[in-house]
């Protein structure tokens, strides 16, 4: 049942990302080229999923078991650290560069397009070289924190 | 600022966007999750990750839904800029940057955003203020 919901929740948020425009990068170069012609579509895909998810998230943040019976992960650090911050920051030129975040490059990978998987290995490198910086901070002693 | 009506899609990115919204409720309130696809790539690749099956299936779901689509209706338009050096050098900074700021569009954009969780907050802040500036530097000032 549990993966179920999670196959489903999987498919919505997909065709969500393609009926939105988020799924085309010029659009969302678009969105981010406030100097050029600027396309505002994409402020109203965080503001109509927003709106949406609001009161759920909120609801489903109160709870200590899901609904289906698993444990309720949703994150509950609020501190702001340099991580958050610089991680936010590099996020950011990447997505300005080729106007791809993770979730419209996953959508993109099986649409047939060389760039999506080019852009979707790259993407995996970054995450295990992340990784990697993050084992050998534990396995020194010096660079722990 | 000059806005492009023409390219203006309001009703198809509302309604998309709801449709986004209603993934991320659906697996935070019957999953107890957070929809971020950063974070749910992140744990594919570390071992003995917790609650492998429900990420990989929703991970699944987003990867089958333009095949889905496809028998209904056309997909949209997908249009790429930049050769190969810059696709390498974004899908770099994005995964890098994701991982060490724990989330991206998705999981703070849309649910830490929806939580008012001060760490998305100004997690969004940060990737959008540098996405329309390296946009600003690329368009304007270097190619001006």
């Amino acid at each position: 049942m549990a993966r179920l919901s999670a196959f489903v929740a999987g498919l919505l948020f997909g065709f969500g990302l393609l009926l939105a425009g988020m799924a085309d990068p010029a659009k969302v170069l678009a969105f981010l080229d406030l100097a050029g012609n600027w396309d505002p579509s994409l402020a109203l895909v965080m503001a109509g999923a927003i709106a949406v998810a609001m009161l759920p998230l909120t609801l489903a943040g109160k709870r200590s078991r899901a609904l289906l019976g698993g444990a309720m992960q949703l994150p509950t650090r609020r501190d702001l650290d340099a991580r958050l911050i610089g991680g936010s920051l590099l996020f950011g030129v990447g997505w300005g560069i080729a106007g791809i975040c993770p979730g419209p490059a996953l959508t993109l990978l099986l649409a047939g397009h060389w760039q999506a998987l080019l852009f979707v290995a790259a993407m995996l490198v970054g995450m295990l070289i992340f990784a990697a910086l993050e084992s050998s901070r534990w396995r020194c002693p010096g660079g722990a924190r | 600022m000059n806005v492009d009506w023409i390219n203006f899609t309001p009703w198809s990115s509302l309604a998309g966007g709801a449709l986004i919204g209603l993934a991320v409720a659906l697996f935070a309130l019957a999953n107890g999750r957070v929809a971020g696809i950063s974070g749910l790539l992140g744990s594919m690749l570390q071992r003995g990750a917790e609650g492998r099956g429900e990420k990989v299936l929703f991970l699944l779901g987003l990867l089958l839904a333009p095949l889905l689509w496809l028998v209904f209706a056309d997909l949209p338009p997908v249009r790429f800029e930049g050769g190969t050096l810059s696709l390498v050098a974004a899908g770099l900074l994005v995964g890098l940057g994701t991982r060490y700021g724990s989330g991206c569009t998705s999981g703070h954009g849309v649910c830490g955003v929806s939580r008012l969780s001060p760490r998305s907050l100004m997690a969004t802040l940060c990737f959008m203020a540098s996405g329309f500036a390296t946009v600003f530097v690329l368009r304007h000032l270097l190619e001006g």
